[in-house]
């Protein structure tokens, strides 16, 4: 039994690439950071062009010089370890094996931001690793990386670990806040952002697991180190976490830029029909557009892809992804928690070839209207697997006989 | 409930609630505990963690009621969740279901009349490379074929 524990649990990344995972000594970025000034830091960060990596790439230098600059007693470093976009998993691997980027990335933040509390909101399916965590944590707070006084500086800096219970909305940095806080997991009205007002009032940077596992690195190695590899817009490189019809499923490094023909090729994919990019929230690319590349100026991702060959049956892949959005809406605003069973109430229709195109028709304008109208990422994501997949598979969809579809592509089950 | 399990419960509970803090922020790490203890979190510690935190008791349920890994209602002693996201489920998801429904003889949702097991679905639990998964307690099982995941269910207690 421990044995498939310790499988889960050393998931190992199957391509190191060359920004990530260069070579790295332990303690040295936060020893570098301390030698530095906040300004300094500041600058690095923005010179190295650093995207959020969850998703929605909001640059990092920025969130940080706004808590730098914000006047408050307390303030919060928050480390976002809430992966719940399926097909997402590099967060895991990142964690396992790699926590000293991860920490050390908060540590620096802390330093930077002049904060003297960091939390990491770890997801609670991931519970598993909590122990050997917080066994790193204490390892770090014996060689003075962490604690009162870190490497004999006037430093201060405390990391805790929060459980999540299983809310995929979490994810969203304002709902994470306010579970936190020990509430529902509702994400909140912005403005005022966390970087304002975040946990318990206070000024608040929320970062994704990769975005502060990239700072030390940008710390030890120059933001025009980072600046130099990937492309203009998306600078350094990106986990992904490929899982689907491929041979090789696993977080692979790539820069910036990779093609999705590229990509396909590195995890040895073959017969391809379709790869969603971004997860359930993001969009389904067909074969025809396979050379578009990743990065945030084509196709911004969290780095999920799942990869689905010939004989997958697109619209069970769309039933899959509106039903998990059912029943992860949080229910606070109309648009997402009445939209979103409405567009699955259509796949549904679809599926027993029982509608009429104005319905699905005013569904797509439906799901337009969600994506303004919502309050928060998931119902403003939410409609994108649905109108990618009913626009670009609709001759599968809508062309092929009922009959033929529910024999022939059965999506891979009994 | 006898008036010695509830002492004992509210013991429990103010001893969490000395440990994580007496404030609203401890209120999911207590619901966590008291969760994993007793697999549930009932009506009468419900009201007891209201009233140490100074809230009222139809908060704490909004926040049980919220997150799917808290209950309000008595589940088995381990929780089985199997993750039935896209991954998973392309992997041969259905497979697992049906050979657990057909070794426990239970739908999902329910319990063994043994109270043993409870079967519930879970959305990604981001194994999506090492599927089908499933996690048992805190456990993650990966890589699972019916044979395997109905041996792994017959070992826990």
């Amino acid at each position: 039994m421990e044995e498939m524990i310790n499988m889960a649990v050393k998931g190992k990344t199957k391509r190191n690439g060359p920004v990530l995972f260069s070579e790295y000594n332990r303690g040295e970025g936060i020893k570098t950071a301390l030698d530095l000034s906040r300004d300094d830091i500041l600058f690095e960060i923005k010179e190295s062009g650093l995207k959020g990596r969850g998703g929605a790439g909001f640059p990092t230098a920025t969130k940080w010089m706004l808590v730098a600059a914000a006047k408050s007693d307390k303030k919060y470093i928050v480390c976002n370890a809430d992966e719940g976009e399926p097909g997402t998993f590099k967060d895991r691997v990142l964690l396992m094996e790699y926590p000293e980027l991860v920490f050390e990335g908060m540590v620096i933040a802390g330093y930077t931001c002049g904060a003297s509390e960091g939390i990491v909101y770890l997801r609670g399916e991931y519970e598993y690793m909590l122990s050997s965590l917080e066994d790193y944590l204490y390892v770090m707070k014996k060689d003075k990386l962490l604690g009162e006084n870190i490497l004999v500086s006037k430093f201060c800096f405390d990391i805790k670990i929060k459980l999540g219970s299983g809310a995929y909305v979490c994810g969203e940095e304002t709902a994470l806040i306010e579970s936190l806080e020990g509430q529902r997991g509702e994400p909140r009205n912005r403005p005022p952002y966390p970087v304002n007002t975040g946990f318990m009032g206070s000024p608040t940077t929320v970062n994704n697991v990769e975005t502060l596992a990239a700072v030390p690195h940008i710390i030890m190695k120059g933001g025009s180190w980072f600046k130099n590899r990937g492309t203009n817009k998306s600078t350094g490189s990106k986990l992904f976490s490929v899982s689907g019809d491929c041979k090789k499923p696993g977080v692979y490094e790539l820069l910036w830029g990779t093609s999705i023909n590229e990509l396909l090729k590195i995890v040895e994919a073959e017969n391809v029909k379709a790869v969603q990019v971004g997860g359930a929230s993001g969009v389904c690319i067909p074969k025809s557009q396979f050379d578009r590349k990743l990065g945030y100026e084509d196709l911004a991702t969290g780095g999920s892809v799942i990869v689905f060959n010939e004989d997958r049956n697109m619209l069970e892949v769309l039933k899959n992804f509106m039903e998990f959005f059912v029943e992860e809406s949080c229910g606070q605003c109309t648009p997402c928690r009445i939209g979103n069973i409405k567009l699955l109430e259509g796949v549904k229709m679809i599926e027993r070839g029982d509608y009429t195109f104005r319905y699905i028709n005013n569904l797509k304008e439906l799901g337009k209207t969600m994506q303004v109208a919502s309050k928060c990422g998931l119902g403003q994501s939410s409609p994108n697997p649905f109108l990618t997949i009913l626009e670009n598979f609709k001759d599968e969809i809508f062309n092929t006989n009922l009959l033929e579809r529910q024999v022939g592509g059965n999506g891979g089950k009994e | 409930m006898l008036v010695e399990e509830k002492n004992a419960l509210s013991e429990e509970i103010e001893g969490y609630i000395k440990e994580y803090g007496k404030n609203r922020a401890a209120l999911l790490p207590v619901l966590q505990a008291v969760q994993r203890k007793h697999s549930f979190v009932s009506d009468y510690a419900q009201q007891e963690i209201a009233r140490i935190l100074d809230i009222h008791p139809v908060e704490v349920y909004s926040v049980i009621s919220f997150y799917s890994f808290l209950h309000s209602k008595p589940s088995g002693r381990n929780v089985v969740r199997l993750c039935r996201t896209i991954s998973c489920d392309m992997a041969g998801k259905s497979q697992i279901e049906n050979a657990i429904k057909r070794e426990l003889g239970i739908e999902f949702g329910g319990t063994t009349k043994d109270n043993k097991i409870t079967l519930e679905y879970t959305n990604c639990v981001g194994m999506c490379d090492v599927g089908p998964a499933m996690i048992i307690n805190e456990c993650v099982y990966t890589k699972l074929n019916p044979e395997k995941a109905v041996n792994i269910l017959n070992e826990i207690k």
